[in-house]
C-alpha cells in the first residue's frame, strides 16, 4: 500500500498504458474481449484517480504527490510528476471523460476494435502525462506522444474526410510544438548560463526565468505561444479544429474538446504567464494582442456557428468561442478571471463533451449529422430531449448550471481590468445562447419532418450512463462550485503573485478576494432568483 | 639501406590495431573460397560466415577498447593508440564508428539472405563485397593520413559500385550502378585534388600536421587582413568531394536513382553505412584539418545543410516509390546532421554521433519492412504495395509505424533524441534562425513519412500476398526496433556512448 501511496500519480498515469499493453496481448479473434477490457481499464483509470480526492490538500500551496526519479542524467531530464489545484482538476476531468468516452464507443466502433481501445488508452496516458509532468522534457514527450493515437483515432475511425482532418491536426499541432521545443531548450540553456545546474525541472526553470532580460522573455513567450495557441485553438490558428472535431469518431471528439484543448490553456497558465516581460508597456502590448485574439475568437466562433449545417461542426466552432473565454480569463491576470478560466475549462469539458455525445447518439441512429435531417425529435425521444436541453443550457451559461459560474467569474475578472473586454465577452455569451438554442429548436421542436425520425428509440442505459454523470456535474458546479474554487485558490494566488506582483499590494482589500470568491457560489442556491447580483455583492 | 628498412617495417603492435579489419578481410576471402563448394540450396552458409566475421571483428574491437583503457591510465594525455608510422589511430572515435559499421553490416547481411534467394542471385561475392566495404569504412574512421583515408574511401566505394549493380538482369540496377560509378569517380577525383592541395601546402599527408599548418596560415592571414584563397579552394574541393559521398545538396543527384535501382539491402547499406563512414571521415578532416577555421567555413556548411533540408524534404513529399522517398528523406537527414557541425560544440558532436547511430538502426528497419514485402514478381517498393499492410501483417505495420515516427523525430523514439541534441547545440551556439528552420522542417518530414503510414494502415489491401518474415529478418527487425525505441525511451546509455565517441567529459 505504501508503494501505491507514494506513487499515486504514476499509478494513475500508467494504468491506461498497462491496459493498452494487456490488450496488445489479447488475440484479435476474441472479438468482445477488447471492448470489455477497454472499458474495464477505462473505469479502472477513473477509480485509481479517486484517492486523489481524499488526499489532495486544497489549502496547501505548491505541488503535491511529487515523485521524482533519474531519467537522463547527462542532460538533467528527470521523471518528475506532481500536481497543484489546477492540474488536479484537469487530471480528474481527463480520467472521467476518458471513462465516459470509452463507454460511449461500445456500439459506435465496429471495426478494428483491438487497435481502437489500445490507442484510446495510450491517448489517456499521454494526456495525463501532460498535466502531471513537472519536467519540461517529460512534458514535451507526453505532449507529442498523444498526437499519434489521436491521429489514428481520427484517421481510421473518422468519417469521410478523415485522412485530411487527421494529418491536418497532426501537422498543425506539430508545427506549434517544435517551436515550443526550441523555446524549452532556450529556457534550459539560458537558465544554466545564469548559474543554475542543467535541469529541466519546471519549478526551477520558471523561477530562473524571472531573471531573464525582457528581450529574451518576449521571444520565449512567442515560442510557447504558438504551441498553445494552436492547441487551444485561438483565432486565427483554429482551422484544424472544425475538421478534426467533425471527422473524429464521437469519443474522439469528446476527448478532443474535453481534454486536448485544455492542454493549450494549461500551458498558457503554467508556462506562458511566467514568461510575460516585466516591462509594463511591453507586457500590456502582448496582453492586448492575446486578448484581442481571444475576443475575436469568441465573436467569430459564435457567428460561424450560426451558419453551420452540420451539428458537429457547429459544436466544434462553439469550442473556439468558449475557449476564447478561457484565454480571456487567463490573460486578464486577475485572480477571479484566472480561477474562472480554469473552472470554465472544466465546464467546457463537461458541456461540450456531453454535446458531442448527444450528436453521437443521433449519429448512431440516423448516420447523419445534418441539422436539416432532424426536427421534432422531442416527440419520439422525450428523455433525450430533457438531457439535451439541460446540456444546452449549461453550455450557454444559464444560471444554476456550470457554464454560468465560469463565464460570469471570467467576465467579472476581466471587468476589473478593462470594461470593454467584458462587454465584448458578454456579447459572446448572448450569441452563444442564440446559436445553441436555435440548434436545439431546429433539431428537437416542431413537427417531425422526416418519416425516419418518427420511430427513433430513446436513450438506452449505456447512453444514460455516459450522459447522466455529466449532467450531475453540471448541476453540482452550477449550484455549489465552492469546492472547485477551493482547489484553485492557492495556485491561482501563487501565479498572480508571481506574474503580477503589484496586484495584491496595490489593492490589499483584494487579497481575501480569492477566498471570498467562493462565497457567492455558496449562497447561490439559497437565492437563485437573482443569481447575477450575487458574486459582485459578496466580494467586498 | 639498413635505416630505410627499419623505417618501413611494422611491428606486431601495428597489426593488432587493424585486427578487426584483418579479420573481416579474411572472412571475406574465406567466403569467396567456400562459395565454390557450397551447393545452391545452402548458399545461406555464406551469410552465416559473414555474420560470424562481424561478430569476431566486434569482439576484437571490444578487446581494443580494453587496450585503450589501459593506455588512458598509462598516459591520460594521449589515451589512444598510434600505428603504422602515425598513419593510423585507434581511439574512442574509431571504436564508436567501427561498432556502428559492424552492426549495420551484420543487419544488412541478415536482411539479404531471403532477398537474394528471391532474386536468384545468391552468390558468395555479394557477402564478400559487403565485408570489404566494411573494411574500407573502418579505415576511413581510423586513418589520420590522407592516403589511408583515401584508400579506405575507395575500398568502400568500389565495393558499393559492384553491389549496386548486383542484380545483373535488372535494368534499373545496372543503370544505378553506372550512375554511381561515374559520379562516384568524379567526386573521388575532386576529393583527391583537394587532398593534393593540402599536401602541396603543408608537405605532409598527416592530417594533424596539415591542421597545424593551416592554423598558422589562418593566423597569418588574419593578422595581415588577407583572404587565404589557397585554403578556401582546398576546403571547397575536399568538402565537395565529401558532400558527394554523404549526398548533400547540391551533390545529391545520384542518391535517388542509386537507392531505387540497387538491391534493397544494398540500398539500406549505402544509405546508412556509407553515409556514416563518410561522416566519420568528414568529421576527422573538418575537426583536425579545418578546425582552426571553423568560423569561416561554418556558413558554407550551414548553407549546404539548409539546402539539403529544403530540397530533401520537399522532393520527398511527391515521391511514389518508398525507396526514392527514403532517399530524399535521407538527404534531409544529412542536412540535419550537418547542422550539428555548424554548431560545432560538444553538444553538437555528441548530437552527430547520436543521430548517426540511431539513423543506422531506424533506416535499416524501414528498409527491412520494404524487403520483407518483396515477392517473386512483385517489386514491393511502391507506396501502393504497402496498401493494407496492416491487414496483411499487423506486426510489420506496427514496426513500420515505429520506424517512421523515429525517422520523423517524434518522441519517445530514438530519432527525436538525435534531433534534440542538434537543436540544443544550435541554441547553445546562438543560431536561433537555423534552429527554427530545422525544427519546422520536421513538419513536412512527418507529412511524407505518414504518407507511408497511411498506405500501410488506412488503405484497403489489394490482392497482395501475406508477407512472410524469415528468421534472419526477424532478428534484424527486432534489433532495429529495439534500438529505435530504447534510444528514445531511455537514452542515457546511448548518450554516454555518443559522448565516449568524442571523448567528451573525460
Amino acid at each position: 500500500m505504501g508503494l501505491f501511496e507514494n506513487h499515486l500519480l504514476s499509478v494513475i498515469l500508467f494504468t491506461p498504458l498497462a491496459g493498452a499493453i494487456l490488450l496488445l496481448l489479447v488475440p484479435r479473434a476474441w472479438d468482445d474481449a477488447h471492448r470489455i477490457l477497454g472499458n474495464v481499464f477505462g473505469v479502472l483509470g477513473f477509480v485509481v484517480s479517486l484517492p486523489l480526492l481524499a488526499r489532495f490538500h486544497a489549502g496547501v500551496a505548491g505541488y503535491q504527490f511529487k515523485e521524482s526519479a533519474e531519467w537522463i542524467p547527462s542532460i538533467g531530464a528527470r521523471y518528475t510528476l506532481g500536481i497543484d489545484g489546477i492540474s488536479f482538476l484537469l487530471v480528474l476531468l481527463t480520467t472521467l471523460l476518458g471513462m465516459i468516452s470509452i463507454l460511449s464507443s461500445w456500439s459506435a466502433i465496429q471495426s478494428r476494435k483491438k487497435e481502437y481501445y489500445i490507442l484510446f488508452l495510450l491517448l489517456q496516458t499521454g494526456m495525463l502525462g501532460v498535466f502531471m509532468a513537472l519536467d519540461f522534457f517529460l512534458f514535451y514527450v507526453f505532449w507529442e506522444v498523444m498526437l499519434v493515437p489521436m491521429y489514428f483515432l481520427i484517421g481510421v475511425w473518422g468519417s469521410e474526410r478523415r485522412l485530411y482532418a487527421a494529418i491536418k491536426f497532426f501537422l498543425y499541432t506539430l508545427a506549434g510544438s517544435v517551436l515550443m521545443l526550441l523555446a524549452i531548450l532556450a529556457v534550459y540553456f539560458n537558465a544554466a548560463k545564469a548559474g543554475a545546474p542543467y535541469t529541466f525541472d519546471v519549478p526551477t526553470l520558471l523561477a530562473a526565468v524571472q531573471q531573464f532580460p525582457d528581450s529574451l522573455k518576449v521571444w520565449l513567450f512567442w515560442g510557447f505561444f504558438f504551441a498553445f495557441a494552436i492547441k487551444v485553438p485561438m483565432f486565427p490558428f483554429h482551422t484544424w479544429l472544425p475538421d478534426a472535431h467533425t471527422e473524429a469518431p464521437t469519443a474522439g471528439s469528446v476527448i478532443l474538446a474535453g481534454v486536448l484543448l485544455k492542454m493549450g490553456t494549461y500551458g498558457f497558465i503554467r508556462f506562458s504567464l511566467p514568461l510575460l516581460p516585466a516591462d509594463p508597456a511591453l507586457r500590456a502590448r502582448i496582453i492586448h494582442i492575446v486578448i484581442v485574439l481571444s475576443l475575436v475568437g469568441i465573436i467569430y466562433g459564435a457567428l460561424v456557428c450560426m451558419m453551420q449545417k452540420d451539428m458537429k461542426r457547429l459544436i466544434a466552432y462553439s469550442s473556439v468561442s468558449h475557449l476564447g473565454f478561457c484565454t480571456l480569463g487567463i490573460f486578464a491576470l486577475t485572480p477571479h478571471a484566472l480561477s474562472g478560466s480554469v473552472l470554465q475549462q472544466i465546464n467546457h469539458g463537461i458541456s461540450t463533451g456531453a454535446l458531442f455525445l448527444i450528436v453521437g447518439v443521433l449519429y448512431e441512429r440516423r448516420h447523419t449529422r445534418l441539422i436539416s435531417e432532424f426536427g421534432g425529435l422531442s416527440t419520439p425521444m422525450p428523455n433525450f430531449a430533457a438531457v439535451y436541453l439541460i446540456i444546452t443550457l449549461s453550455s450557454l451559461g444559464m444560471p444554476l448550471l456550470n457554464g454560468f459560474i465560469g463565464e460570469f467569474t471570467i467576465l467579472r475578472g476581466a471587468f476589473e481590468v478593462n470594461k470593454a473586454w467584458a462587454a465584448w465577452g458578454a456579447l459572446g455569451v448572448i450569441l452563444g445562447a442564440a446559436y445553441l438554442l436555435w440548434l436545439f429548436q431546429r433539431v428537437m421542436f416542431g413537427p417531425v419532418t422526416k418519416p425516419e425520425n418518427e420511430k427513433l428509440p430513446d436513450l438506452n442505459w449505456r447512453e444514460y450512463a455516459t450522459l447522466l454523470p455529466l449532467v450531475a456535474l453540471a448541476f453540482w458546479i452550477g449550484i455549489y462550485p465552492k469546492p472547485f474554487f477551493r482547489y484553485l485558490e492557492k495556485p491561482v494566488q501563487e501565479i498572480v503573485e508571481r506574474v503580477n506582483p503589484g496586484y495584491y499590494k496595490a489593492e490589499p482589500a483584494k487579497l481575501p478576494a480569492a477566498a471570498a470568491e467562493t462565497q457567492p457560489a455558496a449562497t447561490a442556491p439559497a437565492s437563485g432568483a437573482a443569481p447575477e447580483a450575487q458574486p459582485i455583492g459578496t466580494a467586498r | 639501406m639498413q635505416s630505410a628498412l627499419t623505417q618501413f617495417s611494422f611491428n606486431r603492435q601495428d597489426f593488432n590495431l587493424i585486427l578487426p579489419q584483418l579479420e573481416l578481410t579474411l572472412f571475406g576471402l574465406g567466403i569467396l573460397l567456400i562459395d565454390f563448394f557450397v551447393e545452391a540450396r545452402v548458399k545461406y552458409l555464406n551469410a552465416v560466415l559473414a555474420v560470424m566475421g562481424t561478430l569476431f571483428s566486434g569482439y576484437t574491437l571490444w578487446m581494443l577498447r580494453a587496450h585503450l583503457q589501459i593506455q588512458a591510465e598509462v598516459d591520460p594525455q594521449r589515451p589512444d593508440l598510434l600505428g603504422f608510422h602515425d598513419t593510423l589511430l585507434v581511439d574512442s572515435f574509431f571504436l564508436y564508428f567501427a561498432a556502428i559499421f559492424l552492426a549495420a553490416t551484420a543487419l544488412v547481411v541478415l536482411l539479404s539472405v531471403r532477398y537474394l534467394e528471391i532474386e536468384d542471385e545468391h552468390h558468395g561475392e555479394y557477402y564478400a563485397l559487403i565485408l570489404f566495404a566494411c573494411v574500407g569504412m573502418m579505415f576511413m574512421a581510423s586513418g589520420i593520413d590522407l592516403v589511408v583515408l583515401f584508400l579506405g574511401l575507395e575500398t568502400m566505394a568500389l565495393s558499393f559500385y559492384a553491389l549496386t549493380g548486383f542484380l545483373r538482369r535488372d535494368k534499373r540496377s545496372n543503370e544505378a550502378a553506372l550512375k554511381y560509378v561515374l559520379l562516384g569517380a568524379f567526386s573521388s577525383g575532386i576529393l583527391a585534388y583537394g587532398f593534393s592541395l593540402l599536401y602541396g601546402m603543408s608537405g605532409s599527408t598527416n592530417i594533424g600536421q596539415i591542421g597545424q599548418m593551416l592554423g598558422r596560415r589562418a593566423m597569418i592571414s588574419q593578422m595581415g587582413g588577407l583572404t587565404d584563397w589557397f585554403t578556401i579552394v582546398a576546403f571547397v574541393t575536399v568538402a565537395a568531394g565529401l558532400f558527394f559521398k554523404i549526398a548533400a545538396v547540391p551533390f545529391h543527384q545520384w542518391a535517388p536513382d542509386v537507392y531505387e535501382g540497387a538491391p534493397t539491402p544494398v540500398t539500406a547499406y549505402v544509405s546508412v553505412a556509407s553515409k556514416t563512414a563518410s561522416f566519420a571521415l568528414l568529421l576527422r578532416l573538418f575537426i583536425a584539418v579545418f578546425g582552426a577555421t571553423h568560423h569561416s567555413w561554418m556558413y558554407i556548411v550551414a548553407g549546404v545543410a539548409v539546402a539539403s533540408l529544403t530540397w530533401g524534404n520537399f522532393a520527398a513529399i511527391t515521391q511514389t516509390n518508398v525507396k526514392r522517398l527514403l532517399a530524399y528523406s535521407s538527404i534531409a537527414h544529412v542536412g540535419f546532421i550537418l547542422l550539428g557541425l555548424v554548431g560545432g560544440n560538444n553538444t553538437g558532436f555528441q548530437g552527430i554521433a547520436y543521430y548517426l547511430f540511431v539513423y543506422v538502426f531506424m533506416t535499416i528497419g524501414a528498409f527491412a519492412v520494404v524487403i520483407v514485402l518483396r515477392r517473386k514478381g512483385l517489386i514491393g517498393d511502391e507506396l501502393e504495395d504497402l496498401n493494407g499492410l496492416y491487414q496483411r501483417s499487423p506486426a510489420a505495420a506496427l514496426l513500420l509505424l515505429i520506424f517512421m515516427l523515429s525517422l520523423a523525430g517524434i518522441p519517445p523514439t530514438a530519432g527525436f533524441m538525435g534531433k534534440y541534441y542538434i537543436l540544443q547545440s544550435l541554441i547553445e551556439t546562438h543560431h536561433p534562425v537555423l534552429a527554427v528552420l530545422a525544427a519546422l522542417y520536421i513538419v513536412p518530414a512527418l507529412y511524407y513519412y505518414f504518407r507511408i503510414v497511411v498506405h500501410a494502415w488506412m488503405k484497403q489491401p489489394g490482392d497482395a500476398p501475406l508477407p512472410e518474415i524469415s528468421a534472419a529478418q526477424t532478428v534484424a527487425l527486432t534489433v532495429t526496433v529495439f534500438v529505435s525505441l530504447a534510444a528514445g525511451v531511455y537514452p542515457e546509455p546511448f548518450a554516454q556512448l555518443a559522448r565516449y565517441a568524442f571523448a567528451i567529459g573525460r
